[in-house]
């Protein structure tokens, strides 16, 4: 399956990537009403060590820790995809507690978002890997 | 005739049918299930009872699971002896299966402490259950006021999920600070506050001597009066079975990486059994759901003749209260033991790093919770502290202090 793969060579750490991100899973068509004001919550971050910069998202394990962990039976693998049932979700966080990425996290809500590759918003695909100007992620099979 | 059986129809049970089904699709799977229900997510009967889920909601697979998985089971039906030698289980309703392998995954069950009167307690539960929250959901009203004796995870969570539903809540303990089984006193503090400002009343450092009916005398002289009891002081490994079979125990049914028991074609997980604990090299009873889960994944596995190991487990928790988040893993050594131990204070947020022999080994963070998998995966990895920058990741989590094949390992492949 297509998984997003990081390239630090060529991250700038411009950011981008987070924005689109939470953009494409805002719901909203105007990417200005969007972002504009408003605290924003990708599903990826980029981090920065000082020198080398890249963007941390869900790596959809083939053996997902979070998945195996879910008290509530929310997140489950959809066809090689990690997913999230926000319904379901109890906001306990023990998938934030054995993540080895740090990859998942919360909303003002309290409910854990996390990277689906866009397959279930309105996008359709990585908005990230789109919207990112030096094609430091990609979408491909590895 | 070849069958798998699995006792027991929690977490541990679902991993195991999974195993199984992953090496062998064909082979019956017969399930002993003394509950009444198809298996549900046990820890959300506290959010049940808050209305953050419901019945529907908490079922842990869908509807269709046991049908899918060739699985016969065998509701409201109890294991009353397993026979190692036959390699047969005598059931409460008579029956005897015979087992090709035989997976134990009994669980765990409160107990109850012996104090003088309960008998003439008028209600009373525990929590551990469905069939409990439904009872206590039942039991209440809104002006009921309720006594939960044990201030640990279980009784706190039970304060929380019940407080919306009743006029008063108040939780004793013999130990001086709530949740002492993972908190230190300055951790606990900042909860017990937390809990405390939600109206929930604490009698630390104190228990009940007697009860005389809906009263309970404390040791300290004090005396509660109550409508509904919980009794959540704490819970036993259900492994009366396997011991009795000649099956070696310790607090639980002690297993091998493998989750073999000490006798052939015998496996055990989850709340039961008692494996290695990777965050200090021994073996612990570890009941909490995702390592019931993954031990009795790997139960399966290994029972249809697969290969795999499970040495992973450690005691972990991630608990919420009215929005108050902490997590905890591993095992602190005190500096006594050869431990150390990095800490940072704030108001309602502390953050402690257990660290020995180089190798982190456990942590707790209270209010900020942000990507504590980090420092999970180190222990769980056994990651040796001085192939990291320790310094820069005690301070702010994120990957920039892990190698740098490390991170492109992870972030640039398929993991």
């Amino acid at each position: 399956m297509k998984r997003i793969f990081v390239n630090e060579k060529w991250c700038l750490g411009c950011r981008l990537c987070e924005y689109y991100c939470a953009f494409a899973n805002s719901g909203e068509i105007n990417m200005v009403k969007a972002l504009k004001d408003k605290p924003i919550y990708p599903r990826l971050r980029v981090e920065d060590d000082g020198g080398v910069t890249y963007a941390v998202s869900c790596r959809h394990c083939t053996d997902p820790l979070c998945v195996r962990s879910c008290i509530a039976a929310a997140l489950s693998v959809d066809a090689g995809v990690v997913t999230i049932d926000r319904d379901r979700c109890v906001s306990c966080y023990t998938c934030i507690l054995v993540c080895p990425y740090g990859a998942l996290a919360h909303d003002d809500a309290g409910v854990v978002r996390k990277c689906e590759l866009c397959l279930n918003n309105a996008i359709g695909q990585p908005a990230c890997v789109a919207g990112c100007p030096n094609r430091a992620i990609v979408y491909e099979e590895r | 005739m070849q069958r798998y059986v699995v006792i027991g129809n929690g977490v541990a049970a679902v991993g195991c049918i999974e195993g199984l089904r992953s090496v062998d699709g064909a082979t019956p799977i017969t399930v002993v299930s003394a509950e009444k229900h198809p298996v549900y997510c046990r820890p959300l009967i506290s959010y049940y009872l808050e209305g953050k889920t419901d019945r529907d909601k908490m079922q842990y697979r869908p509807g269709d699971f046991y049908q899918k998985m060739g699985c016969e089971v065998l509701y409201g039906v109890s294991a009353v002896r397993i026979d190692p030698l036959a390699k047969t289980v005598a059931l409460n309703n008579g029956d005897s299966l015979s087992y090709s392998a035989l997976c134990v995954a009994t669980g765990s069950s409160p107990f109850l402490p012996p104090i003088a009167g309960l008998d003439s307690v008028r209600q009373k539960c525990t929590f551990m259950t469905l069939d409990d929250a439904l009872a206590l959901e039942k039991a209440v009203n809104p002006a009921s006021q309720v006594l939960i004796v044990g201030a640990g995870l279980i009784g706190l969570k039970c304060a929380e999920g019940l407080l919306a539903r009743v006029g008063s809540i108040t939780v004793c303990d013999l130990a001086d600070r709530v949740l002492s089984s993972i908190l230190d006193n300055d951790c606990a503090a900042v909860v017990q506050k937390h809990l405390e400002d939600h109206r929930i009343r604490f009698m630390l450092s104190d228990s009940v001597e007697r009860f005389e009916g809906d009263k309970a005398y404390m040791k300290s002289g004090a005396t509660v009066d109550f409508d509904v009891l919980v009794a959540a002081v704490g819970v036993r490994a259900n492994a009366a079975l396997a011991k009795d079979a000649g099956i070696a125990v310790n607090r639980g049914i002690l297993v091998n990486n493998q989750m073999q028991t000490s006798v052939s074609d015998v496996y055990a997980a989850g709340d039961c059994a008692e494996g290695e604990d990777v965050s200090c090299g021994e073996k612990r009873v570890l009941a909490i759901m995702p390592n019931a889960y993954m031990q009795g994944r790997c139960a399966g596995i290994n029972m249809a003749g697969g290969s795999e190991a499970f040495n992973k487990g450690m005691p972990m928790n991630s608990i919420g209260f009215f929005g108050l988040h902490v997590m905890t893993a591993g095992t602190y050594y005190s500096p006594e033991a050869g431990g150390d131990v990095y800490e940072e204070t704030a108001a309602g947020m502390r953050k402690k790093l257990f660290s020995r022999g180089g190798f982190l080994t456990g942590f707790v963070f209270v209010g900020k919770t942000e990507r504590v998998g980090i420092y999970t995966s180190l222990i769980r990895e056994r990651i040796p502290l001085n192939t990291i920058n320790y310094e820069l990741l005690k301070k702010a989590v994120s990957l920039a202090p892990f190698s740098d094949d490390y991170r492109r390992e992870r972030l640039g492949g398929v993991v």
